[in-house]
């Protein structure tokens, strides 16, 4: 029913970077994440994409240790990381994009980033290559973080993020609410990211996006994950399918459907 | 000149009642906690101070270098293992924690050191009453030391937060917690250092309220009253609104005394409600040091 995981993987990449195992979650009486596996390799781009209320968000938060998870593990490289807090597993590489981006208001961008700087985790990332990687930053160290854009927020978003430098980044949501030539400027920044080696999990409303950006993508529907697959062996249309929960979406077909394209 | 001299008093007194503050100002500013054990933990302070120069022989001041330290781990340890906790259960469970604390130090004072009314003025011997006159003018030493102690208190707790990494964990951690952990920052570490420090400045506070008056285990909730209310004079989160709401208070105070001396209290808290209806709810309502 489900795909081996890591099929249709690189091979040369080996072991995993994160490691998820019957993660479950939930708020008070609902269950917004149902047992989840989910295995990413080192260096891959994994896309997450499911309607709103499908539990991408919770899944995330509760893998960065900000949400209780009810059961199951999470496995950051060779390290089981499920006892830790959310500030312990930052410091082992493990970060998050929250949605909304989620800044320091009333801190300077450079503020904004001394803060993740703090945690102690050196490594290729500081302010000198995160604004090497956002140039739209260069001019706006010395400017509070509310008085940005939409876009130069999220640019400071993830750049606070890498300076944690992490072996696994998490983005949650990062072209909402930004005009189109916002989320181009973005994704410009992550796909330079991408040759850093750094592996990406990525929770992206536009399947278009998630299709062109990721190595892999998974679909969450109501908690559950329903389809995996390599972006090259989904059609558009067997993941929106799947993101609505549409017929059929449990399982990996080899080849692209045999419906027709509109 | 009576009413310059009264101004004088009220910018002194102002000076202890922005001491009073300050932590209370830092607690919420970090951890949006109502610390209504405030004015209590600064009577411990003072009694702490007092037990020391009885036991030691020593003056105020240095059995201040012990009583600060020692209540800087009260401090932590109340947030480890008290606060904590309940900031897990929203925001009435803090207050509720510090409401139930303020009656238990009241009571543990009580019992440990009687209901007697104390001084700290006997240790500094014709220090606390001295003066400097210029003409008809008395500036009161221990006023402008009370003062001098809170502006160097406030200076130093903004070079605190402004220049120091922990400071800007603190910052951030004040403005969104949350995300504080997820790059890395402990957040707490972050709030027991944060109570520590708070706790620190009621020691102090505690010990020039006690070298301006008397004091008993009964005297914390009016202190309690008057930093909350140079808090909201002030504007919540702004340290320097903090040192000129202090100021507002006493001067009011000792303007309110001029009159008679039973107005002293009441023309505080006219001005303190003036403040709450006015539509701006602060003298610098800018959030800019703690939170």
């Amino acid at each position: 029913m489900t795909t081996p995981v890591g099929a249709g993987l690189d091979t040369t990449r080996t072991g995993t970077a994160l490691t998820v195992s019957r993660l479950t979650a939930g708020h008070g009486l609902l269950t917004a994440v149902h047992p989840v596996d989910l295995h990413v390799a080192p260096g891959e781009v994994l896309a997450l994409v499911g309607a709103n209320g499908a539990g991408k968000t919770t899944l995330l938060r509760t893998i960065a240790g900000i949400h209780p998870a009810r059961d199951g593990s999470v496995r950051l490289g060779d390290t089981d990381v499920t006892p830790l807090s959310a500030h312990r597993r930052a410091r082992l590489g493990l970060a998050l994009v929250p949605e909304g981006r989620r800044l320091f208001p009333e801190l300077t961008v450079a503020e904004n980033l001394a803060v993740a700087a703090s945690s102690g985790r050196r490594g290729r990332w500081d302010v000198a290559t995160v604004v090497a990687a956002f140039p739209q930053l260069r001019d706006l160290l010395s400017r509070p973080a509310n008085r940005l854009s939409g876009g130069q927020q999220q640019a400071v978003a993830i750049g606070r993020a890498l300076m944690t430098n992490p072996s696994v980044l998490m983005l949650d949501e990062v072209s909402l609410g930004l005009s189109p030539a916002a989320v181009d400027l973005v994704y410009a920044s992550l796909t330079t990211l991408r040759t850093s080696g750094v592996t990406v999990v990525l929770v992206e409303q536009d399947l278009a996006r998630a299709l062109e950006f990721a190595d892999r993508v998974v679909c969450m529907l109501e908690g559950r994950l329903v389809l995996e697959g390599t972006s090259g062996d989904l059609t558009r249309d067997q993941v929106t399918a799947a993101y609505f929960g549409l017929a059929g979406t449990r399982s990996i077909p080899a080849a692209g459907p045999p419906q027709e394209q509109p | 000149m009576t009413v310059v001299n009264s101004v004088l008093q009220g910018l002194t007194l102002g000076g202890l009642y922005a001491l009073f503050a300050c932590g209370l100002s830092l607690m919420f500013g970090v951890m949006r906690i109502i610390n209504l054990a405030h004015g209590d933990l600064a009577v411990l302070g003072a009694f702490l101070v007092w037990w020391t120069t009885q036991q030691f022989g020593v003056n105020p001041f240095v059995a201040l270098l012990v009583v600060v330290p020692l209540m800087f781990a009260v401090g932590y340890a109340l947030q480890r293992t008290i606060l904590q906790r309940c900031l897990a259960g929203g925001p009435y469970v803090p207050l509720l924690a510090t409401f139930g604390l303020a009656i238990v130090l009241q009571n543990a004072l009580l019992q440990t050191f009687s209901p007697d009314v104390r001084s700290l003025a006997p240790g500094i011997g014709g220090f606390a009453t001295a003066s400097w006159r210029l003409g008809s003018l008395s500036v009161p030493v221990l006023g402008v030391l009370v003062l001098a102690a809170a502006v160097a208190v406030l200076a130093g707790l903004q070079l605190f937060l402004r220049r120091t990494t922990l400071g800007l964990q603190m910052r951030a951690t004040a403005q969104d917690a949350d995300t504080a952990q997820l790059v890395g920052v402990d957040s707490r570490r972050v709030y027991a250092l944060a109570t520590a420090v708070a706790v620190a400045t009621t020691a102090l506070a505690g010990a020039f309220f006690g070298l301006r008056s008397t004091f008993d285990p009964s005297s914390g909730p009016a202190q309690l009253i008057f930093g909350f209310e140079a808090v909201v004079i002030g504007g919540f989160g702004s340290l320097w609104g903090t040192l000129a709401g202090g100021m507002v208070l006493g001067v009011a105070q000792a303007l309110g005394a001029l009159i008679d001396p039973q107005y002293a209290l009441v023309a505080g808290h006219l001005v303190f409600l003036a403040v709450l209806a006015s539509p701006r709810g602060g003298l610098l309502a800018m959030r800019t040091a703690t939170a």
